[in-house]
């Protein structure tokens, strides 16, 4: 099939020069795509978006030993050829070249679940009729041998008119195969018959023969996954179990992670003292020592936190449990109108609401997308940790509960997290029993076989969330802590920066105060919720150079000048308020990409902020 | 293809997925639903002579989880309910 080549030759020209060969991993879901992906590039790889859809992708190089470099991209898992949603439908544009800012890959790694061939190969001929050169990968051989499957993967490859090799990706082994493919002749598969394309049970029974033909023996069941199932489905110990892993990831969120996070606290603290000690004292050294280092450190603080959380949210959807989670939930969520799918990306809406956001495309109905994408930033993101560990332990003092099982401080963090849950699933039942009303959309969801989670591919993940909120600290949250700093250093008084109470930022804080009065905040609050519009996280960091820079000296911590400035109604009051608002311009950003318009996120604002307000106003007044 | 939208020409009522009973098996006979839908189970396995088992449930029966061709598929009874089987069960 030659004509694909004069139609993207440009566009491979312009993407990567030309140098590299480009090939793309394709499968179904769960098949392993991702696992040979990380196993081939390592830390080559970045997330990447293609212009104007929301489909995240992976790209990355692969070095291979005495071969020219590899560029790899790891396409959404699909069952055909025939996309029905939008991640189906990036695979299938990018493996006939029609999506733009992706020049046509030139050749394919078909990536099947060798325990699972009889149906996995049904994709083998949608692929196989591209006519691009294809490898095709029996993964999890490891898994069909033990499980006394076999398969003769030489007569599979004369069957098929085109190479096929038996590996395990999660051990690497078998890869020998794979780089010999990357590096060296590729061919264009030999012309075999295929079946008619569209019609699904021809293409099934195609793949039967060409499997029996290959000698496959279906490997006997997993008795792992039955026996999890029966208890993770078990009507009585199911939602048990869940409550346990759910309570036990608080209780580990607040307990294990502190001695790290005190050891970076002390590290900023020392280092900030040392770099006074080392530099004149002007401006310069209050920008860096006040602004940058209380403000950017105090936030960096949270990293630990946010790696365990973010390490839970991995494994569990690694592991296959999530999938399981998201079968128990369906009906909760069919009773707020939406669907079991849903449940997902509002789980990973616990980690960020930006993947989130992404993760809804595999929801159908757009209407129970959007309801989706509207709720998912009432879930407890990562973000919201820093302020929530902050005031809780500047105001809750720690009481055993339950026998010792379950702190105080862990129970009112889990109570903001059923908080935001509960506000999530009522706004979805007001929407779809309103202004995205529709018929109730199928459920279909394949549960994939329990696995152990890949230590290189959760270390992968984890590394690239720790790169992320670092980059974030050293853009937008500097940025804010700069620009902070400045306000609060003009108008000068005498040559001299003014006290913070006259400078320009804490005119804008007075300014607010009435506002926020009622709700029990005063003007330095009010300070940090400006600048927690940018990111929620970033009230730590204007609280830390707000103090930074008031202290003069004196070396008292975040927590205790807070508790001179709040009262114990105020303080749950900001809980409160940070439970409900949408302060974060990535997630507004990425909602006016996904919804097409300023409408939905000006909505979404709105809303939530609104419930914000009038949440922390009834918290505030009871209270008080 | 096998799939119609509507047949109301039916006398007795017809086993159907919903009315399989936990570990018990039988074969697809056709499905009644939207092509869209029908496509894509048809491509999860729920074709014409598949033989499928019934698996375990979430809590309270809905949805449930279907073994069908070596994978395992959760379906909501509401739309098991539109999945024939052939009338004589295997077992």
């Amino acid at each position: 099939m030659g004509e694909c080549h004069e139609t993207n030759s440009t566009v491979a020209a312009e993407s990567t020069g030309g140098v590299h060969r480009l090939v793309a991993i394709v499968g179904p879901p769960n098949s392993g795509k991702s696992t040979l992906f990380n196993r081939l590039t390592g830390l080559r790889q970045k997330v990447a978006n293609f212009p104007g859809v929301t489909v995240e992708h992976r790209v990355g190089r692969a070095h291979l030993h005495g071969h020219h470099d590899v560029d790899l991209v790891d396409l959404p898992g699909i069952y055909s050829m025939r996309p029905r949603s939008e991640d189906e439908r990036v695979t299938h544009d990018v493996l006939h070249g029609t999506m733009p800012g992706l020049r046509r890959p030139d050749a394919v790694m078909l990536v099947l679940d060798s325990t699972n061939l009889g149906r996995h190969l049904t994709l083998a001929a949608p692929i196989l009729s591209l006519g691009l050169p294809t490898l095709v990968l029996l993964n999890m051989a490891d898994d069909l041998a033990q499980r006394g499957g076999e398969v003769d993967a030489e007569k599979l490859a004369i069957q098929l008119g085109t190479p096929v090799a038996l590996i395990s990706a999660a051990k690497g082994e078998g890869l020998g195969a794979v780089t010999r493919f990357l590096g060296g002749g590729i061919a264009v598969p030999r012309p075999v018959e295929l079946p008619v394309l569209q019609d699904v049970p021809q293409c099934r029974q195609w793949a039967r023969q060409v499997s029996t033909g290959a000698g496959y023996q279906t490997p006997s069941p997993s008795a792992w996954t039955r026996r999890l199932d029966g208890l993770f489905l078990h009507p009585l110990w199911g939602p048990v179990v869940f409550l346990l892993v759910v309570g036990a990831v608080f209780q580990s969120i607040f307990n294990w992670a502190r001695p790290i996070m005190e050891a970076i606290e002390e590290l900023v603290a020392w280092s900030g003292g040392w770099l006074t000690t080392q530099l004149p004292d002007t401006l310069w050294r209050s920008l860096l020592v006040e602004g940058v280092w209380s403000g950017v450190g105090a936030v960096v603080v949270f990293l630990p936190q946010i790696l365990l959380l973010f390490l839970f949210i991995v494994i569990l959807e690694d592991s296959g449990y999530l999938a399981r989670a998201a079968l128990i939930a369906d009906r909760t969520m069919a009773r707020v109108g939406l669907q079991g799918k849903s449940f997902i990306p509002l789980l990973s809406a616990y980690a960020c609401a930006v993947p989130a956001i992404m993760a809804t495309r595999t929801i159908e109905s757009k209407r129970d997308r959007i309801a989706t994408i509207l709720i998912a930033p009432f879930m407890t993101c990562s973000a919201r940790l820093p302020v929530y560990t902050l005031i809780i332990a500047a105001f809750i003092p720690e009481r055993p509960l339950l026998g010792g099982l379950f702190g105080t401080r862990a129970a009112s963090m889990l109570g903001l997290y059923v908080l935001g849950f509960v506000a999530a699933v009522t706004t979805a039942r007001l929407l779809k029993s309103s202004i995205l009303k529709s018929e109730r959309t199928p459920f279909v969801l394949e549960m994939p076989p329990y696995r152990r989670p890949n230590l290189r591919s959760v270390g992968l993940r984890l590394w690239e969330r720790a790169l992320a909120f670092l980059q974030r600290a050293g853009t937008v949250i500097l940025a804010v802590t700069v620009v902070l700093w400045c306000l609060a250093s003009v108008p000068f008084v005498d040559g001299q920066p003014p006290p913070i109470e006259q400078s320009l930022a804490g005119t804008l804080g007075r300014a607010i105060e009435p506002l926020i009065e009622p709700l029990g905040f005063n003007w330095k609050i009010g300070i940090g919720l400006i600048t927690s519009l940018a990111a929620r996280e970033v009230i730590v960091g204007t609280l830390g150079t707000i103090y930074g820079m008031e202290a003069e000296g004196d070396s008292r911590g975040l927590q205790a000048a807070l508790q001179q400035d709040l009262s114990f109604a105020g303080a749950v009051a900001l809980l409160i308020f940070f439970a409900f608002a949408m302060q974060c311009m990535s997630t507004l950003a990425v909602v006016r990409r996904e919804t097409g318009g300023w409408k939905w996120p000006a909505v979404q604002f709105v809303f939530m902020s609104g419930l914000a307000y009038v949440c922390a106003l009834i918290t505030y007044q009871a209270l008080s | 293809m096998q799939v119609s939208f509507k047949n109301g020409s039916s006398g007795a009522p017809r086993r159907t997925l919903a009315d399989l009973a936990e570990n018990h098996e039988a074969l697809v006979e056709r499905l009644e639903l939207p092509e869209d839908l029908a496509g894509r189970l048809m491509e999860l396995g729920f074709v014409p002579g598949q033989p499928v088992v019934a698996a375990r449930s979430a809590p309270g029966g809905d949805p449930r989880v279907f073994r069908v061709d070596g994978a395992e598929v959760a379906l909501r009874r509401e739309t098991a309910r539109h999945i024939f089987l052939q009338p004589d069960p295997v077992h």
